[in-house]
């Protein structure tokens, strides 16, 4: 146990559900949070069958098992990126009035900067919104400390607890020293049988229970010493953060001899009286937070009449994007250390689609079978295949959010578009894309879909997709038409079969699935390996 | 002491091969390190870094400020220039110079070479040439940390041990390509020193 181990924060946060006594771990992988969920996997407890680890179909389920895992009175923890919070947002909001039995941790992996997303939400928002307590470490040792204490906290109160973190903090590792194991949970069903009936005579009676926990709540993120405070000399400002801002502070600070009285926050919610300490003591505030400018807000007030408080809202620190050591100097009228400027002759370098990989053939296809009409009729959807948005594919024309390939292209044939193409992955498919499906079959609706079938969840480093080997069957299930589900070879010697039969589908009035399928170029390099590994392991 | 590394490539090249090395190094000899990753999108083939630092002291920040880099170290003679602005200095940029070509505006070879020549502080080798006449083009990284070694005020030692350690259970073989590699890169910077 005295032996630090290089654990990313993803890592960490896995590691401390493992020694916290976990029972089972739910998740639908997704940058930056697809790390925690894979180390447990691959962890002996997971692989001896004492944990339940693997990938659910998508964040909902992934949460609703996890509740009722709680339910059962075990441990049970649930990640997810942000945005997939709001794919579990209905029975992640739901639990905070059914609250938890066994511990139960949800873990929201936020990107601001957006460098593997659509948007930069702030997860926090969320975690207010549902009334629970929220979690933020600062760093990776913090991100494991936090998982003991949230799920103590989680059993002791009674509710789940939200743990926020952010892209950094998830792929940076550093050393991490482990606390000792402590056994899972019996099951143990909730005392009171009907706290998990939302039925509105209970949900109101929890609802209150949850309004009248806030107090505590508070007086733990006072006594938990996730928040801080340290005094300075200079009282002309009092710098608070949150997260991981905490360090950049520290980093424009070698000697750590900050002049200013500090708040770091790791906890919420924020407990009034350490910032009405540090409000109270110092001419101006400046705040410091990763992601929106939650606590700024609230503490600048709807009319800014206070104390002068800067940070995102008055230009102190840019509005959008990650903070960096920089971005923090600049805020404190320290020196801009920025070195030589990058040379014009330096271009951009954007993802691409791997060699060989089988969604370059299918919209080869489908860029020429539509040809022939104007542009803008693809709907495309979340995963690799997004990257068809760029040169040299220029081949689709929006990407929203999962499973909105399907039911957008419904809305643009509904509104008279035809042909209007709907292009989703098999994982994004079994995700969220199905529901939209039986809705342009109950409709007829005018549309060509194309499920993109590399047999995994390809981005994010090739996770089991609940896709597979069932799409016929989930197609079939629904009601498309047989003679309208068609599975090709998107391979190159296959381009003038598959090229005729899309421009056959594309003049069908009605529900058409095709389904180029081919594995993966990344996992089948993989699988080659492993069974070569096999074959000369068995000789 | 402290080390600012930014390690740079192309997503897929590996360049986390020469951050474990380092790392493991680091860690054998009782010293803090904080390494940022690029994990999702990038590595389809996009730009990639990492940070990494290494210090005798507890390291704050995850990500290394603008200027305050002691090294860049590039798999990609592009993705070198890329990451100036973190550069300290009297910092040093050590590249590889075989181009990974995967965009169509890639820029002519001599423009580019120019502008790390620009650099004064500079280590431009083809490590892939160099691998390549040592028996793998894989061990091209390992060229490059050895050409970087000189600069990482770590000793050769601990580098070399953090190679078999790694390597191991891939055979003595493996082991022997990657540290004739290291040597070669290190062999590289000396001479040009000097």
């Amino acid at each position: 146990m005295d032996q630090k181990l290089m654990l990313l924060g993803d890592e960490a946060i896995a590691q401390a559900a493992i020694d916290a006594g976990i029972s089972g771990i739910y998740a639908y992988p997704g940058t930056p949070s697809t790390e925690i969920t894979e180390y447990v996997i691959q962890s002996v407890e997971a692989k001896s069958g004492q944990i339940r680890a693997g990938w659910s179909t998508n964040e909902k389920t992934a949460m609703e098992s996890a509740l009722g895992m709680s339910y059962a009175g075990k441990r049970a923890m649930v990640c997810m990126k942000h945005v997939g919070l709001n794919v579990a947002a209905d029975p992640f909001m739901n639990s905070a009035i059914t609250g938890a039995n066994g511990g139960l941790i949800v873990v929201s992996a936020d990107d601001p900067s957006m460098h593997s997303s659509q948007n930069e939400q702030d997860s926090r928002v969320f975690g207010q919104f549902a009334m629970l307590p929220i979690l933020e470490p600062t760093n990776q040792q913090d991100a494991y400390d936090m998982v003991h204490f949230g799920f103590d906290m989680s059993e002791k109160l009674g509710v789940p607890v939200l743990m926020r973190i952010t892209t950094r903090l998830a792929h940076s590792r550093a050393g991490v020293m482990r606390k000792p194991q402590r056994p899972q949970n019996e099951i143990h069903l909730p005392d009171d049988h009907r706290q998990f009936i939302l039925l509105p005579a209970n949900a109101r009676r929890q609802y209150k229970s949850l309004l009248h926990k806030q107090d505590e709540f508070e007086k733990y993120s006072f006594n938990s010493g996730f928040n801080v405070f340290t005094d300075g000399e200079n009282k002309s400002l009092g710098i608070i953060t949150t997260g991981i801002a905490y360090n950049y502070l520290l980093e424009n600070y070698p000697e750590r001899n900050i002049p200013f009285p500090v708040l770091k926050i790791g906890q919420y919610p924020v407990p009034h009286s350490m910032v009405a300490a540090i409000y109270g003591s110092c001419d101006e505030l400046l705040i410091l937070e990763e992601g929106y400018p939650i606590v700024e807000e609230s503490i600048r007030g709807f009319l800014n009449n206070g104390k002068t408080v800067h940070g995102r809202l008055d230009g102190s620190v840019p509005r959008d994007g990650e903070l960096n050591p920089n971005i923090v100097a600049v805020a404190l009228g320290l020196e801009d250390t920025r070195g030589k400027d990058i040379p014009s002759i330096v271009v951009s370098r954007p993802p691409s689609l791997c060699k060989g990989c089988p969604h370059i053939y299918s919209y080869n296809a489908l860029n020429q079978a539509l040809a022939e009409f104007s542009k803008g009729r693809v709907f495309s959807d979340i995963g690799c295949y997004t990257l068809g948005a760029l040169d040299p594919f220029d081949a689709i024309n929006t990407c929203v959010d999962m499973g909105a390939s399907i039911t957008m292209a419904k809305g643009a044939a509904d509104a008279g578009l035809h042909p209007a193409v709907a292009v989703i992955g098999d994982s994004t498919f079994t995700h969220s894309g199905i529901t939209g499906l039986i809705d342009c079959v109950k409709d007829k609706s005018k549309i060509m879909l194309m499920i993109l079938d590399n047999e995994t969840t390809a981005m994010t480093g090739g996770q089991d997709s609940s896709a597979f080997g069932r799409i016929e069957d989930i197609c079939l299930g629904v009601g498309v038409n047989k003679d309208h589900i068609i599975i090709l070879d998107p391979s190159p010697k296959f381009h003038d079969v598959n090229l005729a039969i899309l421009k056959q589908e594309l003049d069908y009035e009605g529900v058409s699935v095709i389904i180029p399928r081919r594995e993966c170029i990344q996992t089948s390099i993989r699988h080659h390996k492993e069974l070569k590994k096999i074959e000369i392991m068995a000789s | 002491m402290k080390r600012d590394i930014i390690l740079a490539g192309v997503g897929g090249q590996g360049i986390l091969s020469i951050a474990t090395t380092i790392g493991t190094a680091a860690l054998n000899v009782g010293l803090h390190l904080k390494q940022a990753e690029v994990h999702g999108m990038s590595q389809r083939g996009g730009d990639v870094s990492s940070n990494l630092r290494i210090a005798d002291h507890e390291i704050a920040s995850d990500l290394i400020p603008y200027g305050k880099a002691d090294l860049i170290i590039s798999v990609e003679p592009m993705e070198s220039l890329r990451y100036l602005p973190f550069l300290s200095p009297d910092g040093w940029l050590i590249t590889n110079t075989k181009p990974f070509v995967n965009i169509t505006n890639y820029p002519e070879m001599g423009k580019l070479m120019a502008e790390i020549e620009k650099i004064s502080n500079h280590i431009a080798l083809d490590a892939d040439e160099i691998a390549k006449k040592l028996g793998s083009v894989r061990s091209a990284n390992m060229v490059i940390l050895g050409a970087a070694s000189p600069f990482l005020e770590m000793n050769y030692s601990d580098l070399q041990d953090a190679i078999r350690h790694i390597f191991e259970q891939k055979g003595v073989e493996i082991v022997k390509i990657n540290l004739d590699a290291l040597q070669a890169g290190r062999d590289f910077t000396e001479a040009h020193m000097n």
